[in-house]
């Protein structure tokens, strides 16, 4: 099989959850990928070398600066005439493209897989995460969102791919991109992050939660993240929410602070190899699957750990 | 302006859900079941929109078994206007969006708001599929809709943060979490709610295919957690996560 791959990237270099992607897309056979931008060259080049690897399809044109999937799907259904999977990443930008790819190829698609079992069949969580499904696709061609935290990371380096234009299909005068507010990160990226620091309702409010969660986030080098409850009361922006509705991660440590453990909550993750709680209630849920709980007031308890580490 | 709004039918998001001894999904017999909470968000925006006066219609469909009247029938409460049922059980996405777009070639809607994705499946692309079976622009995931003249501008939550497009209508919008705070429907309007229009349809009134493209082989719970130590001090966690090397 020859699959094509969606590439995350901002033009200069790859973005991490594009490595999952190329893993999964290599357990189906042969993997080209493809680099739409504006001014991509840098990043078409960072994904050449990309373990395992073959064609690099590059379309330059300022239609596709702002990844639009009303110019950027028409030109991947162009290029699965001769591909038989296409795969994304199950990133924002994934999400936004792959389905409308698959409706304009009258394909199903397969959402944020967790594996490949062979080429038509796949794995896939549903009630946020409470039952995994095994679906196996009738469709000719299949259309797949990779889970990220499911599949290990290709090696960014050591491939040799061969770069190749691909001629543009075009604004289609649908969309046009106004502008973003994207959070300079002073931090790791939570999806990437070895360490994550995570503070729920507890923390009062915006002030509370900066002073107690992001020194303790530093002394560990982590990243920070945050319950629904804490984002929709503002406490930290929309893009710390990790859950069944916000991000997946599975870091090597996730410390939930505050955080009561709904389910919504633990579908975010429950996959983190060790989870540490500090809840001032011990019957909270989330000590149902941390690996280690401490009961008490995290206002004591939170300023005490970061001065004492 | 007219808007649709397609909501589904889902186990209630406070349920735990249980997988059939079977294996062969989840099970939802006497299981509370309510609207996707995404969709009761999209009725929210849409009634708001025709209270701004931006919109003069507001228009429910769900695709689902016959109980999928009671959701229809809560978002009628809420304040939609009427109601279509098309009864079928278990449609993938690209289903739902084939029959979607049906309905809106004969509504002429300028505007269709759906959830984001829905709590059972978690599939997030019905919309997505809409817009693309109708030529249309799309706003996924949307914390703000601003409808101004023939265009609308919807400002997304994305992986970074937020961006805002805008879309020339007829468009297709997804909500997310932050978009609004759904109403509550007040008993009388649930008394009203009984004697708006509802039309009863099947996919074949539309000449839909909507047989399955996937087939489900298996379904597992996965893995459980099991429960770990309780440490009784700070002292006795940073001991902890200095064995663990996370901590010097
Ligand atoms: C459609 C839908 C999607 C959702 N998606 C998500 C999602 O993606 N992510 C998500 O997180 N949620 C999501 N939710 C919300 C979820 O159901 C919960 O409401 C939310 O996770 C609760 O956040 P919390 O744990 O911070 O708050 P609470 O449940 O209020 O918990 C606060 C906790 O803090 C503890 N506490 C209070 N004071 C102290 C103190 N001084 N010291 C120590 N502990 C203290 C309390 O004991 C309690 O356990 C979703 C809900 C819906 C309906
Ligand atoms: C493998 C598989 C197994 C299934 N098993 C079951 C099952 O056990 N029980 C069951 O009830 N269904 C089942 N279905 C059908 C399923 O419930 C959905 O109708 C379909 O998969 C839509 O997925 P989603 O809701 O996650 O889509 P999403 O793309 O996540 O939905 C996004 C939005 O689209 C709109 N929307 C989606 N579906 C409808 C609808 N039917 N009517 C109106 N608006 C809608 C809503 O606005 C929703 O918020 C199954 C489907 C598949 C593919």
């Amino acid at each position: 099989m020859k699959t094509l791959v969606w590439v995350e990237h901002d033009n200069a270099s790859v973005k991490d959850a594009t490595l999952a992607a190329v893993t999964a897309a290599s357990k189906l056979g042969e993997v080209h990928l493809l680099v739409a931008g504006s001014g991509c060259a840098a990043a078409a080049s960072a994904a050449a070398q990309i373990a395992g690897v073959g064609k690099v399809h590059v379309a330059d044109d300022a239609a596709f600066a702002n990844a639009l999937p009303e110019n950027v799907a028409p030109l991947i259904v162009e290029l699965m005439s001769h591909h038989d999977a296409f795969i994304a990443p199950a990133t924002s930008n994934g999400k936004n493209i792959a389905p409308r790819v698959a409706a304009l190829l009258d394909v199903m698609q397969i959402s944020d897989i967790l594996s490949v079992e062979s080429e038509d069949t796949f794995t896939r969580p549903t009630y946020a995460g409470n039952a995994i499904a095994t679906v196996k696709s009738k469709d000719a061609k299949k259309v797949i969102t990779v889970r990220g935290t499911a599949f290990e990371k290709a090696d960014a380096t050591g491939g040799s791919g061969t770069v190749e234009a691909v001629s543009s299909t075009g604004d289609k005068g649908l969309s046009s991109f106004i502008g973003s507010e994207i959070a300079k990160m002073e931090r790791p990226e939570l999806t990437s992050a070895k360490i994550i620091v995570s503070g729920g309702r507890a923390l009062k409010d915006g002030d509370t939660f900066k002073a107690n969660i992001f020194p303790l986030a530093d002394k560990l080098g982590a990243a920070v993240g945050a319950s629904r409850a804490a984002v929709d009361a503002g406490y930290v922006p929309n893009d710390y929410q990790v859950g069944q509705t916000g991000k997946i991660v599975a870091p090597e440590v996730y410390v939930a602070i505050g955080i009561s453990g709904a389910i919504q909550h633990l579908a975010g993750m429950k996959d983190s190899k060790t989870i540490i709680a500090i809840n001032k209630d011990e019957d909270a849920p989330i000590f149902q699957v941390a690996d280690i709980g401490l009961v008490g007031d995290l206002f004591k308890i939170v300023p005490e750990l970061t001065e004492k580490l | 302006m007219k808007i649709i709004v397609p909501v589904k039918r889902v186990i209630d998001y406070n349920v735990k859900p249980r997988v059939k001894a079977d294996g062969t999904g989840v099970d939802l017999a006497n299981v509370k079941m309510s609207m996707n909470p995404f969709d009761e968000i999209a009725v929210e925006e849409a009634l708001r929109l025709k209270e701004k006066g931006a919109a003069t219609e507001v228009v429910v469909v769900s695709i689902g078994p016959a109980k999928a009247q009671e959701t229809l029938r809560t978002a009628l409460a809420m304040g939609a206007d009427r109601a279509i049922l098309i009864e079928a059980e278990d449609v993938e996405p690209l289903g739902v969006a084939k029959l979607l777009a049906k309905v809106q070639e004969e509504e002429l809607a300028g505007l269709i708001i759906l959830g984001k994705q829905a709590i059972d499946n978690d599939c997030n692309q019905t919309g997505q599929m809409l817009a693309a079976l109708l030529g249309r622009p799309q706003g996924t995931f949307a914390s703000k809709v601003e409808v101004e003249g023939d265009s609308v501008s919807v400002t997304r939550e994305v992986d970074g943060g937020l961006e805002t497009v805008k879309l020339t209508l007829p468009a297709i919008v997804t909500t997310d979490l932050r978009l609004n705070e759904p109403r509550y429907a007040s008993l009388p309007n649930i008394m009203k709610a009984k004697s708006k229009p509802l039309a009863q349809k099947t996919p074949a009134d539309y000449g839909v295919d909507i047989s399955p493209r996937l087939e489900t082989l298996k379904v597992v719970e996965p893995p459980v957690r099991q429960a770990g130590i309780k440490v009784a001090d700070v002292d006795e966690l940073v001991a902890k996560l200095k064995a663990m090397g996370v901590a010097a």
